[in-house]
């Protein structure tokens, strides 16, 4: 292979002479350390390079190495539970071999080599088989079996097929196609920048259920779908984005940490292992990848990682899975495209941020989606893309967070000034929209009750008209309004505060299933009808909202997910006081 | 010896630019010599082809095109340390300042340092009690935390900084403690505070001070925070001691940031900072935490004073997220002759979940924490709403919360410069303010706690 010559290292960026059999996205291997580079311009033999490492120390006359290959993702059994940097070296195996600290030029797989999976097959000598068509599975953790699939452009007949104990790169397969035989491995590769293929691309029309009730039951995001949390900091984008992981049903979740807290991966690292999934009843982790590229590692690794993260995602769709890709934060993402624009002197869009930024974010985002996978037996699969912005103050004009409403269908706007309110999830309930709510309506009509449509949109309706209210109320005092308005500011803050307010950190708040968030809103709702009723016939209003049952209404988020029956009693119990202050009124 | 270069072309305000170079590498360290014999240290921003582009840490003044030698090192820039970094202040390059010897060197470590793996990393879970209750009770700090001050021209953050390094302590442990303080373009007198503050409390013996202050070179002060990271890693991981570092004001560190950038005109981001900014801060607050299987911790705390005390300036803002949270200090309450004027609502402590509860501090604080936010936020509330309509339109509840609102701040904020409070204490100060509203609007507190803390009268 030719090798170039440095001439120019500024930051992350090296130019490199003699380059003229690159191609555009190759990845080379830059100086003596042999640094990861990928090459993003070419102008005759000189090539603008990104290096994906540190490049103090590196100087003009150093060679660089052309692979010949685009930056790839190693895809295959062991994806499950690693944890890996942006550009796919395993974390944990990077400490085992050099420390505690990141050094220069490791070159570790991305995954093990020697590990031995068990392999079924479920095809037979002598079927045909084409692109996606699964010829055998590995059980990789307890709960995620791993389909191995026939790799896009092979098409032909089975010759040999093994069963047994293999590692990833031996053969097990072997296909006969026009071109002559081809060796099957469970070891995979493909390129970052390019779509995974599907057969077709379906609206999505589940939810993905979260367990957080402001989204599950105002904003809900399907599977399938896109959404975005853009907030000030210190508004909980990424406690929302830990809720997701932990709690969302989906079948495998990549977590992408993008030029974020070490921290935050940390947590993600410890507790993950710990948690239960509500579904499978086994450890969270036993579904999960992670990609940590944290904030101190080299930015352009950064522009990578989420590129990472979305390849092996539509590779664990591909399978027919529900996958959900969380990015944190894509800011951080637009922030290395930034700093690579301004060093190759590009000329800058809004805010110095290149010209083509909605283009890649739109790229990104258009690659999640529920689909028809390719290969036989007709399965479904869905990528589910959450990606946090961190608009600079908090100002949603920032051209990260406009690129980004541009192409997602979910937007959760988080407010510091809920956030000071210490009101968790700080998620506007008033400016946030799902696009999707159209398509759910049937799910929900089945899975909750004929009536949550209109339960939503009441509950949504007293919200709106509290903010209206609250204005009045400003000017000429509470005191002013009629009753009816009154009760309408009363049932908005139970709204608000028992049932959009949400505690992530206590034991049983932090998840709330469908059928509870349809029973807690639902007495929410019977109060507020009852009590307008009740102030029709005349009852004092103040009688009327200290009824002991409100405690309870406000305490119901405590009630346990096996104990739902608990609503009955209060439903009960509302009706039942309605009564008495009924007779009060009457008596008086 | 290295090779000398006579051949400068350009001069441009910090940034030197070399010709006819052989073997530059980027990020180097670079030595200038002038024609009299001085010193000025530099790094290497750009090598192409045959031109380096060199940014001088002591500024150009009196550098000349014909007649200064360049010498490339071949290193980045290096720290000596040892244990004798203790005790000692340094200027912001490194070099004694205070009349003692040099540092006798275990080892030159590299300033830039190398980023800690995320799978090495430790979660910061211990409770620091820094004796402030609106920060132990509210903001609560964990070890390996990093945690800024955003405060203003004027406000007292020196006393809060100087109080936290003098009291803060891991409860029931008696560990290896150290302070590494880096000053940037602050004042003599701010300096001469901490000094003399250590000095009289004795932590000078386990301090180890870097100091650039304003009338020292701008472009110096990109050096001084690295510094003072690379002396904290060193005795926190290998000496495992348990190290604070303490940088003020990180404002004058972006602005000469802004400087080079300016220089070597690059695209600018927001307010002509570049837009590398949040990068660059974060490769260094980034160094803060702890590792597993190490016994030494860095917690950080950097302060900055927010220009016009506007929180969405690049500065405090990038700032924000980077850090742990951020305690805001508030030039409102500073009127009001409270001390310590922080303003708890908007301050925040995104560790403390982990750093709190039974076993670390009391089984009751989450909820209290909860409670007393929600409290104190209502009776801001009511008290705007009292200035528009008069206090007489609050209802009664409203009044209550109104008057809670004032009892926080004298009473559960407020405290004296020496005061040191055990979480014991800030917890019980809490029941006892939370004792003046019904029992009922005590919505964020498990029953049982109620049941257990609201009626007991004295503790």
């Amino acid at each position: 292979m030719k090798e170039g010559r440095i001439i120019k290292v500024s930051g992350p960026l090296v130019v490199a002479l003699g380059m003229d059999e690159a191609k555009m996205y190759n990845v080379v291997r830059v100086g003596e350390k042999k640094l990861i580079g990928e090459v993003i311009e070419l102008r005759g033999d000189r090539a603008s390079i990104q290096v994906y490492e540190e490049t103090g120390g590196l100087g003009p006359g150093e060679p660089v190495f052309d692979t010949g290959e685009p930056l790839s993702v190693e895809l295959g059994p062991g994806l499950i539970q690693s944890i890996y940097d942006g550009i796919q070296r395993p974390l944990d195996m990077i400490r085992k071999k050099v420390g505690d600290h990141i050094t220069r030029g490791i070159d570790i797989p991305a995954l093990d080599r020697k590990k031995k999976w068990k392999f079924g097959p479920s095809i037979k000598e002598g079927n045909k088989v084409s692109p996606g068509d699964i010829i055998g599975t590995v059980q990789e953790t307890s709960v995620v079996v791993h389909k191995i699939m026939v790799p896009p452009g092979i098409d032909g007949v089975v010759e040999e097929v093994k069963e047994g104990e293999f590692t990833i790169e031996e053969t097990i397969a072997e296909i006969k196609t026009d071109s002559g035989i081809r060796e099957i491995k469970m070891l995979q590769r493909w390129p970052v920048r390019r779509e995974r293929p599907c057969r077709e691309k379906l609206p999505p029309c589940i939810p993905l259920i979260t367990g957080q009730r402001i989204i599950d039951a105002f904003f809900p995001v399907a599977k399938g779908g896109t959404a975005c949390v853009p907030g000030p900091f210190g508004s909980g984008k990424t406690v929302i984005l830990h809720q997701f992981a932990k709690w969302s049903d989906a079948e495998i979740v990549i977590y992408v940490g993008c030029g974020e807290r070490g921290n935050e991966m940390t947590d993600v690292l410890m507790e993950f292992p710990e948690l239960d999934d509500p579904r499978t009843g086994e450890k969270l982790i036993k579904r999960t990848v992670l990609i940590a590229n944290t904030s101190n590692m080299p930015v352009a690794a950064r522009e990578a990682s989420i590129y990472t993260g979305i390849t092996i995602a539509e590779y664990f769709r591909d399978m027919g899975y529900s996958v959900a890709l969380m990015a944190d934060s894509t800011s951080r993402w637009a922030e290395a495209l930034r700093e690579i624009s301004g060093r190759l002197e590009e000329m800058p869009g809004e805010e110095g941020y290149p010209a083509y930024l909605p283009t890649r974010a739109a790229q990104f985002y258009e690659r999640a989606g529920r689909v028809k996978c390719l290969g036989g037996n007709n399965r479904e699969g869905a990528l589910s893309v959450l990606g946090a912005v961190s608009p600079p103050g908090g100002d949603l004009s920032d051209p990260v967070v406009q690129a980004t409403l541009k192409v997602v269908q979910v937007f959760w706007s988080l407010e510091d000034w809920l956030a000071y309110e210490r009101h968790f999830p700080a998620i506007n309930w008033l400016n946030s929209y799902s696009l999707y709510i159209d398509n759910l309506r049937e799910y929900f009509r089945k899975e909750a009750g004929e009536d949550w449509a209109e339960m939503r949109r009441e509950a949504m309706a007293i919200l709106q008209k509290e903010a209206e209210l609250k204005e009045i109320a400003r000017l000429v005092g509470v005191d002013a309004l009629s009753v009816e308005d009154r009760l309408t500011l009363e049932t908005a803050k139970s709204i608000r505060e028992d049932f959009l307010h949400q505690n992530a950190f206590h034991e049983v708040d932090t998840y709330t299933s469908f059928a509870k968030q349809y029973r807690m809103l639902k007495v929410i709702r019977l109060f507020h009808s009852q009590a307008e009723e009740a102030l029709q016939r005349g009852v004092d209003f103040k009688e009327l909202t200290s009824l002991p049952v409100r405690e309870e209404i406000a305490r119901a988020r405590y009630i346990t997910e096996d104990k739902l029956e608990t609503f009955d009693a209060v439903e009960q119990k509302i009706a039942a006081q309605m009564k008495e202050v009924k007779g009060a009124s009457v008596s008086a | 010896m290295a090779k000398e270069y006579l051949t400068i072309r350009e001069i441009v305000g910090p940034l030197v630019l070399v010709e006819e170079v052989s073997g530059a590498t980027y990020d180097e360290l670079v030595e200038l010599e002038l024609p009299d014999g001085e010193i000025r240290r530099g790094k290497v921003l750009e090598v192409d082809e045959d031109k380096a582009l060199v940014q001088l840490f002591e500024g150009s003044s009196g550098v000349d095109v014909f007649g200064s030698r360049v010498r490339f090192l071949g290193k980045g820039i290096e720290l000596s340390v040892s244990m004798d970094l203790l005790g000692r202040v340094f200027d912001g390059l490194g070099r004694p300042i205070d009349g003692g010897p040099r540092i006798l060197p275990e080892k030159r470590l590299d300033i830039n340092g190398t980023p800690i793996n995320p799978y090495a990393r430790d979660y910061p879970s211990e409770f620091i009690q820094t004796g402030i209750s609106a920060i132990d009770g509210l903001n609560t700090l964990v070890r390996g935390q990093k945690l800024p001050i955003f405060s203003g021209a004027g406000l007292p953050h020196p006393q809060i900084a100087a109080q936290i390094a003098r009291q803060a302590k891991v409860l029931g442990e008696e560990e290896e403690f150290a302070v590494v303080f880096g000053a940037m373009g602050i004042t003599f007198e701010e300096s001469d505070y901490f000094i003399s503050d250590f000095r009289r409390t004795g932590a000078i013996d386990r301090a180890a001070l870097f100091i650039n202050l304003a009338d020292d070179p701008a472009i110096e002060r990109l050096a001084t925070p690295r510094m003072a990271f690379t002396a904290a890693e060193y005795l926190a991981f290998d000496k495992g001691m348990h190290v604070l570092v303490i940088l003020s004001d990180m404002t004058n560190y972006c602005e000469a940031l802004r400087e080079v950038s300016a220089a070597r005109k690059e695209v600018p981001g927001r307010r002509g900072y570049p837009g590398y900014l949040y990068t660059d801060l974060a490769s260094m607050y980034e160094r803060a935490g702890r590792i597993k299987g190490r016994q030494g911790s860095i917690t950080l705390m950097t302060i900055l004073t927010m220009p016009e005390d506007d929180k969405t300036h690049p500065i405090p803002d990038l700032t924000g997220y980077i850090t742990e949270g951020q305690i805001i200090l508030s030039r409102q309450i500073h009127k009001k002759g409270i001390y310590p004027p922080i303003d708890v609502l908007p301050s925040l402590s995104r560790l403390k979940d982990k750093g709190i509860g039974e076993g670390k501090t009391r089984e009751d604080h989450s909820d209290v924490f909860n409670q007393l936010f929600a409290a104190y936020a209502r009776g801001k509330e009511a008290q705007e709403l009292a200035v528009i309509l008069g206090e007489a339109a609050l209802s009664e509840t409203d009044k209550l919360f109104f008057t809670f609102a004032d009892r926080f701040e004298l009473e559960y904020v407020q405290q004296g410069e020496d005061e040191d409070r055990t979480i014991a204490e800030t917890l019980n100060l809490g029941w006892s303010l939370l004792r003046m509203l019904p029992a009922a609007e005590l919505k964020r507190i498990r029953p049982e706690f109620i049941e257990k803390y609201l009626k007991e009268d004295a503790h």
